[in-house]
């Protein structure tokens, strides 16, 4: 039996537009590589900080890439993430860092829940859905913290959520590589996430094939407002505070992290691997913009050009 | 009756080819100002092709095309609708969130003098044509709101307010009740009164035979008869739709039935919709056929018994036993698979491999512990392909990369896996070659020798008459008949060919019979 060719370079080139998020890593990894050594780019305290900045978006994007495959969209993700830092700073003040997770937990479920219920049981789009509970979950961040600061004062929370390092190597990087494996797997392997890819591709046979759609659609939605959530406990952990604005416009970076990976917005389509390295390479940019001296405005164009250059060179030609 | 008809259309020697296969091969077709004309023929026999180069969307290969004396220059959507030529859509052209009188007159409103759309204009003028016509549409309505008879009224309002000399109605009855239908009679004697032309397609040889003043008959792409319908009785009209086939499926042959334990057994089941009333029994090893017209109920039915639309009354019994259907999943768990009739939307995912598309009503049994078994994928991919000899470039490729034969193959592989005892197809050889619909056909047969129970739908009788051991015939939503196939043959008739084609025109002479009763009961 012929098993599936594992790709000689030459099918990998052949598909380049398929892998052109791979490619592109690289480029522009060469390219700041080369022109931004002098400035410490290849510095390995560079490097993990691009890890750093990159795990909130990138644990948010595997669970954004359950979503677009199934057809569906979360534009709630940042505000949520932003909510649940409060809630676990505030949590965390009363009842310790167990307290704490719980609360973030149940922040996360519970927005989940009530986006997958309005989807799929209302039949409101996801896209309306979770646009209004962006505003919601912000409203309600900023309400219960008074718009201030809540700080945390638990070592050990921060530790474990998103400060702390293991020799040279953040505990961040642990979280991102913990939920891409684990959404690797899921995806590629499991029965749901088959379900997730068939409902995405092609919601008629899927449902006409026995598969419960809108289960399914519920349970990304959950399953993305979690992500959300433990996005949000590492912001809190890695400042030391709960604050509305953490995660804000967070939405954005998580959809073009799946997108610049492969993930097709319009579903049944989707690899958490390409997400991982989309996420990796928005922070890249990001990081060698500003090592490149450019003024914020500069870099919002620049990333803005780069982020469309690379999704039109994966586009399918007509 | 009016002196010399004057000639509204004039085709003359239109040939069509599509890759290779002649669609139209020299069709003359002519159309007089104010007759309803009917246009019949069998599937496929190039009544949609020839509707669609008078419609400007296909450019014939060869041939000439007047429209009142002056011959038609280029081919094209527009050029055809200059010419006074408009034709209704089977899928509604209507935009559902306009009123009709914003529908009616789309792009063409008027104009008050600020230059703003003048409303009330279009409501005025889509009234007076509703008047005219005698039939009571509000123009003020919208259209998502409407039935579909007020909506095939008012898509056809929309033709006449562009002044449309030549009407094409392709089976615009389908979604109409007896009311709504009478209400279309009206109506189109009104404009052939005023002089229009009007091209009438439909299978109800009744419905043509009240409203038709003459006909064309097509069969394989050619012209076979253009006559009053005063010569056209409904028997000669079917002889010559059947007429004699150049290649058939007569050579597939048709095993004795070893008809076994009851498997399903339906009493008294009604849709949502459609069906109502339904009763039948499937035995282990036989084919049963549903015939009937578009519309008449059998999709819904099957529908019903997969449990897409789970039914809201009566009875749906398996071997005996009493079960309940809700959902898809519960039909597949209770060993009944459904080969639906839209392939690409309903059967496959067309981006998603083949491999991909075959397990994808067996995920759960592949995936015993969650995770699913990669080896079991291939294995059952493997199998299928083989089975069905499914012609691919492996079973990574993409479905969509595959014919429609081998598509359909795809998804009935599919409903395989998941080791069903009761089968349902759903024209399952729409749009596939002579050659795949053979070898379903004869899958069919198998599948029943091995002990299934299997339903097939099929608008091609001579399909039915070839897989089938007992045919239902539905119209309306009701079932009307059962005929045992074999008392459909002449036993007198030892051709085989002639044989499958005499018990075509039984076939069709129930269909026909099955509508009439309809009409009759409704007054």
């Amino acid at each position: 039996m012929a098993k599936a060719a594992t790709a000689p370079a030459g099918a990998f080139f052949a598909n380049w537009r398929q892998n052109i998020i791979y490619i592109g890593f690289v480029v522009i990894f060469v390219i700041f590589a080369v022109t931004l050594n002098d400035k410490g780019f290849l510095n390995p305290n560079n490097l993990l900080n691009i890890v750093r900045q990159t795990a909130m978006i990138a644990v948010m994007a595997v669970a954004m890439t359950f979503v677009l495959s199934a057809g569906e969209i979360d534009l709630s993700v940042g505000a949520v993430a932003g909510l649940t830092t409060v809630t676990v700073a505030m949590a965390i003040s009363v009842a310790g860092p167990l307290g704490g997770v719980l609360a973030g937990l149940a922040t996360g479920l519970a927005v989940g829940v009530f986006n997958g219920w309005l989807t799929t049981r209302i039949g409101i789009p996801s896209f309306l859905t979770t646009l209004a509970m962006m505003g919601i979950a912000k409203g309600v961040a900023m309400w219960i913290s008074d718009t201030a600061a809540v700080p945390i004062l638990s070592p050990g929370y921060s530790w474990v959520f998103g400060g702390g390092s293991v020799g040279p190597i953040p505990v961040l990087m642990f979280w991102m590589a913990l939920i891409a494996g684990i959404g690797h797997v899921a995806l590629r392997r499991s029965g749901f996430g088959r379900k997730v890819l068939a409902t995405g591709g092609g919601e008629t046979a899927a449902r006409y094939s026995g598969i419960d759609t809108a289960s399914i659609k519920f349970k990304v939605l959950v399953l993305s407002s979690c992500a959300a959530a433990l996005a949000g406990m590492l912001y809190a952990g890695r400042l030391q505070s709960g604050r509305f604005q953490l995660g804000e416009g967070d939405e954005l970076s998580v959809i073009a992290a799946a997108v610049l990976g492969g993930t097709s917005l319009f579903g049944g389509k989707g690899t958490v691997i390409g997400t991982i390295v989309g996420a990796l390479m928005i922070g890249m940019i990001n990081n060698g913009l500003i090592l490149m001296g450019l003024e914020f405005s500069q870099q919002l164009i620049a990333k803005g050009a780069i982020i469309i250059l690379a999704v039109a060179l994966s586009q399918k030609r007509r | 009756m009016t002196a010399p008809a004057q000639v509204a259309v004039r085709m003359t020697g239109i040939s069509k080819s599509f890759g290779g296969i002649r669609a139209l091969d020299a069709v003359d077709f002519e159309v007089h100002a104010g007759e309803v004309h009917a246009l019949l023929g069998g599937n496929g026999a190039g009544k949609s092709t020839i509707l669609k180069v008078l419609n400007g969307v296909h450019v014939p290969d060869e041939g000439k095309i007047e429209v009142e004396g002056q011959a038609l220059t280029s081919h094209s959507p527009e050029a055809s609708r200059a010419a006074g030529i408009a034709m209704n859509f089977q899928e509604m052209s209507l935009i559902p969130t306009l009123s009709v009188a914003q529908n009616i007159f789309l792009t063409r409103e008027a104009r008050d003098t600020r230059g703003m759309i003048d409303d009330a204009d279009s409501v005025r003028r889509a009234q007076a044509i509703f008047d005219m016509l005698q039939v009571e549409v509000d123009p003020t309505a919208l259209v998502g709101d409407l039935g579909a008879g007020q909506k095939q009224l008012t898509e056809i309002a929309k033709a006449i307010s562009q002044e449309a000399r030549v009407l094409i109605l392709d089976e615009p009855s389908t979604a109409l009740s007896v009311s709504d239908v009478e209400r279309l009679f009206v109506f189109l004697r009104q404009l052939k009164a005023k002089g229009v032309a009007i091209i009438y397609v439909s299978h109800r040889m009744d419905e043509i035979a009240r409203i038709a003043d003459r006909a064309t008959i097509l069969r394989d792409g050619r012209h076979v008869i253009t006559a009053p319908m005063s010569d056209l009785p409904i028997d000669v009209m079917i002889e010559h739709i059947v007429g004699k086939k150049s290649k058939g499926l007569a050579d597939v042959a048709r095993g004795d039935a070893a008809r076994g334990e009851v498997l399903l057994e339906l009493s008294g089941v009604t849709g949502p919709h459609k069906p109502e009333d339904v009763s039948f029994i499937l035995h282990r090893g036989e084919v049963l056929g549903l015939a009937g017209l578009l519309g008449s109920g059998r999709s819904a039915l099957a529908r019903v018994i997969a449990g897409i639309e789970p039914s809201v009354a009566g009875e749906i019994r398996i071997k005996r036993e009493k079960v309940s259907i809700r959902r898809p999943s519960d039909a597949i768990a209770h060993g009944i698979a459904l080969v639906p009739e839209a392939r690409a939307t309903q059967g496959i995912i067309p981006a998603h491999s083949v491999a991909d598309n075959m397990v994808m009503s067996v995920i759960d049994r592949i995936a015993p512990r969650g995770l699913v078994d990669r080896a079991r994928i291939r294995a059952i991919a493997e199998d299928m392909i083989a089975r069905l000899s499914i012609k691919t470039a492996s079973r990574d490729h993409a479905v969509s990369t595959l014919s429609g034969g081998n598509q359909q193959k795809v998804v009935i592989g599919k409903w395989l896996a998941t080791e069903p005892e009761i089968l349902i197809l759903d024209e399952p050889t729409a749009g596939i070659d002579i050659g795949s619909k053979a070898e379903i056909i004869r899958l069919v047969r198998d599948l029943a020798q091995s002990g299934k129970g299997v339903i097939v739908i099929s608008s091609e009788l001579s399909e039915l008459l070839t897989a089938c051991d007992r045919i239902l015939v539905m119209a309306d939503g009701r079932a009307h008949q059962m005929l045992d196939r074999g008392d459909l043959d002449d036993p007198s008739e030892s051709d085989p060919e002639n044989s499958l084609q005499a018990a075509e025109r039984r076939l069709q002479i129930e269909i026909q019979k099955a509508l009439s009763i309809k009409e009759a009961s409704h007054g």
